[in-house]
């Protein structure tokens, strides 16, 4: 038997796999270690499906230390930032991360990313995959007196789940308890004497928490955290299903420079103020999609069958393409397949009934609204 | 009966010239959970190396190779509606099809079950 498709395929066209700080960590607790990135990453412990679905009851702890954590400071940082982001910095309080984007000259997707207002600068988490390109985009842009810092010497993992705020809240301290956190707000916090930079957002639809920690400590910090009789390790392939449940796009997958924010319909990464004022690069061509609409749509689908559709299946309505599949696999909560896909705008609205192709078989679909389980953030009391 | 293996890690007991297909322990813990077994219909032909069926699991869709040609004669229907017996019980509940073999020869190219193991072992 072989392999047809993986949802992970950006795998192999790094040179050479690089470690991260909890290698040794994933293999002691058994995780089975893939090419990711550039990175041997665990794609699993005991199972994707039973690893999911206890991220879903109780909390999931992840090591996602193959992302970028960039920090850019220096005169005139503001400004220069919201010439390469269509973030509206103005509105940015400190310590909140915010979802913003990276974008090409046409408006296409160079990457997506966290920005958080730290005191003498921007903290930024950019996916794993890009982030080379990334620094690099932001060099050739961001003038010479803004310093890129790439804090590479720290991990980041995620405790995820219904039940993260307890196994965190007992293990941290700080000058202010970690219920102040509210979804969305981040603050400096100590795990076991570490300095830890909290904030509580993360890329399952659950609350829950990402934690940047010295690498030197990361081992020290996920045992105590994984010590809590709520907590797991959880490998990326549930990572990937978690994330697919809760709507959110992956980069490469869903998002690519082929791909506008608007149609993706992350309207959210674009500030307000700049939806106005434009001056951001592939201005032009995002507010006139805002204002005329795209001709297709980033959309939820679900599948009759068991059976399912992945990324690259084409979408049909009849004899006519209609979209295209960029992320789609088995929903374990709801034990039937999903997928995300860009339909044509005319066919794009909830309920419609399109088919997609699978090795030659046409399978039954019909459009639903994402997320296709609730998020559940703490919006606070 | 006697029981053949393949380096794609398929598996085939043959009796005479029937023939049951499933794949091996080994690949069903690296596939992972499985959610849904594409499975062939009784009266198809397939050659040596054709992908009758395919296993989905989470996170992979995987071609299961027939290791030998002849014709489709039955399939396991009971994945239809519990996939799951790959994972745990792939080298006897979780047969995928039965086949009627057309060239009996193409089973000198198979490994028995020491060889396979080793093969394994050294993956």
């Amino acid at each position: 038997m072989g392999d047809v498709q993986t949802t992970n395929d950006d795998e192999a066209v790094e040179p050479k796999v690089l470690t991260l700080p909890l290698d040794a960590w994933h293999r002691a607790k058994g995780g089975r270690m893939v090419e990711f990135a550039g990175y041997w990453m665990p794609v699993q412990y005991e199972g994707i499906i039973a690893e999911h679905l206890w991220t879903r009851e109780s909390a999931g702890l992840f090591d996602v230390s193959h992302m970028g954590q960039l920090f850019i400071s220096g005169e005139g940082v503001e400004a220069a930032l919201e010439a390469v982001l269509p973030i509206d910095l103005s509105t940015l309080k400190p310590y909140g991360p915010r979802y913003s984007l990276l974008l090409d000259e046409n408006g296409g997707v160079l990457d997506d990313l966290m920005v958080t207002r730290w005191n003498s600068g921007f903290y930024l988490v950019v996916n794993g995959a890009t982030k080379w390109d990334d620094i690099g985009h932001l060099r050739e842009h961001l003038p010479d007196e803004v310093t890129i810092n790439h804090l590479d010497d720290s991990a980041l993992l995620a405790l995820q789940g219904p039940k993260a705020f307890a196994a965190l809240e007992r293990v941290v301290t700080g000058e202010y308890p970690l219920s102040a956190l509210t979804f969305m707000k981040g603050g400096q916090f100590r795990i076991d004497g570490v300095e830890a930079w909290i904030s509580r957002s993360g890329y399952t639809g659950e609350d829950g928490f990402e934690i940047s920690i010295p690498a030197a400590d990361a081992e020290r910090v996920a045992d105590l955290i994984c010590a809590q009789p709520e907590v797991k390790p959880i490998g990326l392939g549930a990572r990937d299903s978690l994330r697919l449940e809760a709507g959110l796009p992956l980069y490469g997958h869903d998002l690519s420079p082929d791909t506008s924010p608007v149609e993706a319909g992350l309207l959210f990464g674009i500030n307000k103020r700049r939806r106005s004022e434009g001056g951001f690069p592939g201005a032009e061509r995002i507010l006139r999609e805002i204002a005329e609409g795209t001709a297709r749509k980033w959309v939820g689908l679900v599948l009759e069958g068991r059976q399912a559709a992945r990324d690259g299946a084409t979408v049909h309505l009849g004899a006519e393409q209609v979209g295209v599949v960029t992320s789609g696999g088995f929903s374990p909560s709801r034990q039937q397949p999903i997928a995300m896909a860009y339909v044509a705008s005319a066919h794009a609205a909830p309920g419609t009934k399109l088919e997609i192709d699978v090795r030659g078989k046409r399978l039954p679909a019909e459009v639903v609204p994402t997320p296709f389980v609730p998020h559940r953030y703490y919006r606070g009391a | 009966m006697t029981r053949y293996f393949t380096q794609d890690h398929e598996w085939i007991d043959v009796s005479g010239t029937s023939g049951v297909v499933g794949i091996t322990e080994y690949a069903q813990s690296q596939l992972g959970d499985i959610t849904y077994v594409d499975l062939p219909s009784a009266g198809a032909t397939v050659k040596k190396g054709d992908a009758p069926c395919v296993v989905d699991s989470v996170k992979a869709a995987s071609d299961v190779y027939s290791p030998v040609s002849g014709t489709i004669t039955a399939a396991n229907d009971a994945l239809g509606d519990a996939p799951e017996l790959v994972n745990t019980d792939a080298e006897e509940g979780g047969w995928l099809f039965r086949i009627d073999l057309s060239d009996p020869a193409e089973l000198d190219g198979l490994m028995d079950k020491a060889a396979y193991d080793a093969y394994v072992a050294g993956l």
